[in-house]
């Protein structure tokens, strides 16, 4: 293992994730809810009368976020590198992937194993395991 | 007013994504390169996020309802099945396909790229791909 110390951003990796506890906090002490993401946008689909409203504002403030931030500032750097057909095929697997799991790196990685959920726990374990594994194969096994 | 606090918390978590770094997939696939040259940064995403929301839940615990008098809604589910396994490996497998998760790629649609379009669609098509399979199951 070689690290990248001049990619390292200590500071703005902490503070953003204190940012997003504090959003995750906030939620869960005013509304009561957790901010799982996959959870949060899943629940759109099942059309439980008097529950959508809520998960809509919130998907339409992570969306409008960087629309605010650009009000003020330059965003930082955004690359997507993976083709069409591999985001198709990863955007699948991450839908399915995190509502047959029960949620994401929110709700397991942050809520989760905020309150020791031991479910959270494995589960963060195993998609951060999957996902290490998969970099490796595709970038090291086939080079691609 | 739980619509506007869901709102400004959509925000805010928006905003951590953004100045985390968590909205460049290329760092968080430097991230999960352990074998290539690793960016370790993301790992600390976690370990901001994670104290901050720590207290919020040993309160919300406590309390049992919210400051707008809503239940406190917490999974109650303890058992570790099949799913949340099977789940979890999909997910990170997609996850290390293009170093996009749900959140992220949300808030990738507000960068105006195609490419956050294309995987959020697909996204969806997986959840709802989910919800049939689900609703199927039930019906049996």
């Amino acid at each position: 293992m070689m690290i990248d110390w001049d990619s390292f951003t200590p500071v703005s990796a902490l503070a953003g994730g204190a940012t997003i506890g504090l959003a995750a906090a906030i939620l869960l002490l005013a509304n009561g809810r957790i901010a799982g993401i996959s959870g949060i946008v899943g629940g759109l689909m099942r059309n439980k009368s008097g529950d959508i409203s809520w998960r809509a504002a919130f998907v339409i403030g992570l969306v409008a976020a960087p629309i605010l931030y650009r009000a003020f500032a330059t965003l930082p750097q955004s690359r997507i590198d993976a083709s069409w057909p591999v985001l198709i095929l990863a955007g699948l697997l991450v839908g399915f992937g995190t509502r047959l799991g029960s949620g994401c790196t929110s709700g397991h990685g942050v809520c989760g194993i905020s309150r020791l959920s031991p479910r959270s726990i494995l589960a963060t374990l195993t998609f951060m395991g999957f996902g290490f594994a998969t970099v490796y194969i595709v970038r090291h096994l086939f080079a691609y | 007013m739980t619509i506007f606090v869901s709102l400004i918390t959509g925000l805010i978590f928006g905003l951590g994504l953004i100045v985390a770094g968590m909205t460049d997939p290329a760092k968080v696939l430097a991230f999960l390169d352990l074998a290539g040259s690793w960016d370790p940064s993301l790992a600390l995403v976690m370990g901001g996020a994670i104290p901050v929301s720590a207290v919020a839940f040993l309160l919300a615990g406590k309390r049992g309802t919210s400051f707008l008098g809503q239940a406190v809604q917490l999974p109650e589910t303890r058992r570790i099945d099949r799913r949340l396994v099977v789940g979890s490996m999909l997910f990170g497998i997609g996850w290390g396909l293009a170093g996009i998760c749900p959140g992220p790629a949300l808030t990738l649609l507000g960068f105006g790229t195609w490419k956050a379009v294309i995987f959020v669609a697909a996204m969806l098509v997986g959840m709802f791909l989910f919800e049939m399979l689900e609703r199927r199951l039930r019906r049996k």
